[in-house]
């Protein structure tokens, strides 16, 4: 009789159905000890000052392209009314058209595209080789050739600006070119000075690039090599079929990064291609003609068209992050920049 | 007798081994120099020359003939000169600057540290929060950037909030945001000096480029707070530490290297933003009539100082970096 009390109740309610009645502590108890502590308070307020704060800093990130995308979409009378604060009332394509129309957008966007995932694919490959290089091999001067390496990440392009522009105006090997043709090439205008800075890991934040490989092979196990040694790989084999497929994760970061670098870099593209030379997206940001610009809202006019410019400049790049953003910040937090 | 016979040809033996070993050694680091070849050879065909050159030019009169050509005269140091002591507008920029990265530098390496730990925690929401901050790595660089800082819209923002602006809306509110919170008054109980009070009244009106610019420095700590071992918070849970003593005796100085990584690259980083004031001034001096020269002279006397800096905060970062010993 005892230990029947005391085992808990089993009811038989349906065919199917048992319920147990456990002797437990009552759902307000149990609510009271988790919920009405101080520690679960500090718990509460903390995760909401937290929420709080990450929402508010995303806004103030995010502000900036609904302000542009809203501004872009505006009229002439939406401009000068007061009354119109981010919703436009009479919203129109007017802008866009004529950005698309007579700053040729299109080519522009086409001439952009081919550079940028040209550069990026180079670069990509040359930085990984070269990240390799410097993380697996020891050689004599390996960590005296780094050093240049984060030398160029160092010194400012600005810094080389004239002496770049000269170095493929008159593009000389010491004066071989000279010799033969009598005058230096003038790569102005060309892809040549791009693709050359590219093959040799000088282009824009190369050294980064190369930085970020080089820790990232730190990281692999070097029994990976070791073992395709034993079986009888080269060094060039192992690489290939060994370290290249197991580093595309990281490749696909860099290679983002130096896509979408290049795709809004105004350092090299306005030192390499003059006002008349290849038609780029930095071009469209101009004021096109088509548009009268004069009347009472004229600056407000004007940054509307730069906004609109600068959005269209912007949407494939949004576009390719929109996919790849996972692969970016996990990719990058698998480098362990740490050393 | 017959043991030390054999021990002599045992250690002429040993050399010959090892050298067979060195030659494998050596021929792994023949295919290195192979490896970093492209880098190597750009290096010395082109960069080195370029920044030859670059040198050579700051001592020169540089004047483009019309037939294409150009002439160059050596003036000694007349660009230096021009720069430091004619030049109106070049010292005080450079100082103002200079002192603009100084309090940049703390504020950004500061409030990254602080995303990347809110970042790493886990929560609702992470990974669209992770792609919003991201968003200015990849979209405010070079060109957006530029032609941000040249939109006539900005200077409208100071009379007329939350109309359309190009985003330094959000710097306006934040500025209403610091009058309403009245930092001076809260700063002013806590007895701190005017200074600071200043500084952070003026850091949070900045938010705005603040959080631009601390994308990759977030993705720098992240990486950090990722490689340290989930074993050590375990066994600091189990001894009863606080989250706030965790943070302190473990989190920070195992993230202390990331700390002096990413000051440098703020450094360095604020040479190539369009905001800058340094080189906007360098670049309008550039556009100008004969001015190459002297922006080359500019902006190797501006390298030299933030080398300088570079040097400073590595000084004094390294005296309190914790380095964990691996392998």
């Amino acid at each position: 009789m005892n230990a029947t009390q005391n085992s808990p109740k089993v009811m038989k309610e349906t065919k199917n159905k048992i319920r147990v009645d456990f002797e437990r502590t009552s759902a307000w108890t149990r609510f009271k000890l988790k919920y009405l502590s101080l520690s679960f308070l500090g718990q509460l307020i903390f995760k909401i000052f937290r929420l709080v704060l990450l929402v508010g800093i995303s806004y103030a990130i995010l502000y900036p392209f609904f302000a542009k995308i809203s501004s872009s979409f505006m009229s002439k009378a939406d401009l000068v009314d007061v009354t119109v604060k981010l919703i436009p009332k009479n919203p129109n394509l007017d802008i866009y058209k004529a950005i698309i129309v007579d700053n040729s957008y299109f080519s522009a966007l086409f001439n952009t595209a081919m550079l940028s995932i040209f550069c990026g694919l180079v670069q990509t490959f040359i930085c990984t080789v070269v990240g390799y290089g410097f993380a697996k091999f020891k050689f004599r001067f390996s960590g005296l050739l780094f050093l240049l390496v984060v030398f160029t990440m160092v010194v400012p392009h600005e810094t080389l600006m004239l002496s770049m522009f000269m170095k493929f105006r008159f593009f000389d090997f010491f004066g071989i070119v000279e010799m033969i043709r009598g005058e230096s090439f003038n790569l102005l205008n060309t892809y040549w000075p791009l693709a050359l800075l590219s093959i040799t890991g000088l282009g824009f934040k190369n050294g980064l690039y190369i930085f970020m490989m080089r820790q990232f092979f730190r990281g692999v196990p070097d029994e990976l090599e070791e073992s395709a040694y034993i079986d009888g790989s080269g060094v060039f084999r192992t690489f290939l079929t060994i370290i290249l497929p197991l580093s595309g994760s990281m490749m696909i970061t860099i290679f983002l990064f130096a896509f979408s670098w290049q795709w809004t870099d105004d350092f090299y593209t306005q030192v390499f291609f003059t006002k008349t030379g290849l038609h780029l997206l930095n071009d469209i940001a101009e004021t096109p003609k088509s548009l009268d610009t004069k009347f009472a809202g004229e600056n407000m006019y004007v940054s509307a068209i730069t906004n609109a410019a600068s959005l269209m400049i912007i949407t494939p790049l949004i576009i390719v992050y929109l996919f790849c953003q996972k692969q970016l910040v996990q990719g990058i937090e698998r480098s362990g920049i740490v050393g | 007798m017959n043991k030390e016979a054999k021990l002599p040809a045992a250690v002429k033996a040993a050399p010959k081994k090892k050298r067979r070993g060195a030659s494998l050694d050596r021929k792994k680091g023949r295919a290195g120099w192979f490896f970093i070849m492209p880098f190597l050879l750009g290096f010395i065909l082109i960069y080195l020359p370029i920044i030859f050159d670059s040198i050579r030019y700051s001592f020169m009169e540089l004047q483009f003939t019309s037939g294409g050509g150009y002439t160059l005269t050596p003036v000694g140091f007349e660009n230096y000169q021009n720069a430091l002591f004619t030049d109106s507008g070049f010292v005080k920029t450079l100082t103002s600057g200079v002192k603009q990265m100084v309090f940049d530098i703390p504020a950004i390496v500061i409030f990254s540290l602080f995303m990347a730990v809110l970042l790493n925690q886990k929560m609702i929401g992470r990974a669209a929060f992770r792609a919003i901050f991201f968003v200015p790595v990849i979209l405010c660089t070079g060109l957006i950037d530029s032609l941000d800082q040249s939109n006539v819209m900005l200077e409208y923002m100071s009379d007329m909030e939350e109309s359309i602006d190009t985003g330094t809306g959000a710097q306006s509110t934040s500025e209403q945001l610091a009058n309403a919170a009245d930092l001076t008054w809260l700063f002013g109980s806590m007895q701190v000096g005017s200074e600071l009070v200043t500084y952070v009244q003026g850091l949070v009106a900045d938010i705005y480029d603040i959080i631009n610019r601390s994308g990759v420095q977030m993705l720098i700590y992240l990486a950090g707070l990722q490689s340290i071992s989930a074993a050590i918070y375990e066994s600091c849970q189990i001894d009863g530490a606080s989250a706030w003593e965790t943070f302190w005796k473990i989190t920070f100085p195992m993230i202390s290297p990331m700390i002096l990584v990413n000051a440098i690259y703020t450094v360095i980083d604020s040479f190539t933003i369009a905001s800058n004031p340094v080189m906007t001034y360098i670049q309008k001096i550039y556009d100008g009539v004969n001015g190459q020269t002297l922006s080359s002279a500019m902006s190797w006397l501006y390298f030299l100082i933030v080398l300088l800096m570079i040097g400073l905060v590595t000084l004094i970062l390294s005296a309190y970096i914790f380095y964990q010993r691996r392998d």
